[in-house]
């Protein structure tokens, strides 16, 4: 009769698992929206992005995927219209005064005198900038929305991707120490 | 009087036919379509199989988000550069990763995701059969007494409506 009655707390204890797993990931801090790129450690699609230009003039020049092949390249997509792009932009500049490492960006579905005049007012730390007007390049890339951040190692390797704009603890915990182990 | 009821009752029943009928809403735009109407074919079944990232888990046939829309371009855009369906899809989930696929890839770590609901009705099943072909000791009647007839009678008697 003594095993029959145990019987009775086998459910006790499968909840009891599933709620210790459930706490598990609860307390872990993960967050399950956020998924691994399956870009890390591929090589950077293959394009070439046309200079971002209003009329005749040249804001910035353009580049291809070539231009990551032998430097620290970060690469940043960016539009006038989208407001954490502006959140971030002070990290971002930040990021372009890192030594050994060179900022680039790809202007976003954006109209170019919109984009000219954001980086009048805002500042421009881009080295290069091309343009994406259609939305074209930025499925190649693995891209959901503006703003998003991938860091380039030497041979074109994707070595970091992050989504939304760049915090100052999103720089520091996560840029910058993987800039300095690249460098190495 | 009974032929009067029915027209109400069929009402409703058209109504619950009409909606429950597999009325789809697709989200492509005029102009986004491929004139080849094979491919486009294909394209719409690609587009019914990928997750548009952005929406509450729409298809990106079915989203109007404009990531659904670059993503329903690109997919045409393969397709007219002579990718096999299977390319089109593995060209964007080697981009977006797993969670572009609405359909799960069946691997180690999905196994309990795909096997694990079939395990356990299986191991549910065991055990029921277990349980129920075991013989059951069979306890004994014991005979009514006198009392317990006694009280029988007067419950169940004639009487029948006293509470």
């Amino acid at each position: 009769m003594g095993s029959r009655r145990l019987l009775f707390l086998v459910p006790l204890a499968v909840f009891a698992i599933v709620a210790a797993i459930a706490a598990y990931y609860l307390s872990s801090g993960r967050d399950p929206r956020l998924l691994p790129s399956a870009l890390i450690d591929k090589p950077a699609p293959v394009f070439a992005a046309a200079d971002l230009a209003v009329g005749e003039t040249i804001v910035a020049k353009g580049f291809s995927s070539a231009f990551f092949k032998d430097r620290i390249t970060v690469l940043n997509f960016f539009a006038s219209w989208c407001a954490p792009c502006l959140v971030e932009h002070p990290q971002i500049t930040a990021l372009s005064k890192v030594r050994g490492v060179t900022l680039v960006g790809i202007n976003y579905k954006n109209k170019p005198d919109e984009a000219a005049a954001w980086l009048a007012r805002h500042g421009n730390p881009y080295a290069r900038i091309g343009v994406d007007p259609t939305g074209d390049l930025a499925p190649e890339f693995g891209l959901y929305g503006v703003p998003e951040t991938f860091l380039i190692g030497p041979r074109s390797r994707i070595r970091l991707k992050h989504v939304g704009p760049i915090t100052i603890s999103v720089l520091k915990d996560k840029f910058l120490p993987a800039i300095e182990a690249l460098k190495q | 009087m009974r032929r009067w009821n029915v027209l109400p009752l069929l009402i409703l029943a058209l109504f619950f036919v009409v909606a429950s009928l597999p009325f789809r809403a697709h989200a492509i735009e005029p102009g986004e379509a491929l004139e080849d109407a094979g491919l486009e074919a294909r394209a719409r079944d690609i587009g019914r199989q990928l997750r548009c990232l952005v929406c509450q888990n729409q298809s990106i046939d079915d989203s109007d988000a404009p990531l659904a829309r670059d993503l329903r371009r690109l997919v045409r855009k393969r397709l007219v550069a002579g990718d096999t369906d299977r390319d089109a899809i593995a060209y964007i989930h080697a981009r977006y990763g797993d969670f572009v696929l609405l359909r799960p890839p069946v691997d180690e770590r999905t196994w309990l995701l795909w096997f694990g609901p079939a395990a356990a009705l299986f191991v549910t099943l065991l055990f029921l059969l277990w349980r129920l072909r075991r013989p059951r000791a069979i306890s004994p009647v014991e005979a009514l007494s006198v009392e317990d007839a006694a009280r029988a009678d007067v419950l169940l008697g004639d009487g029948g409506d006293e509470p």
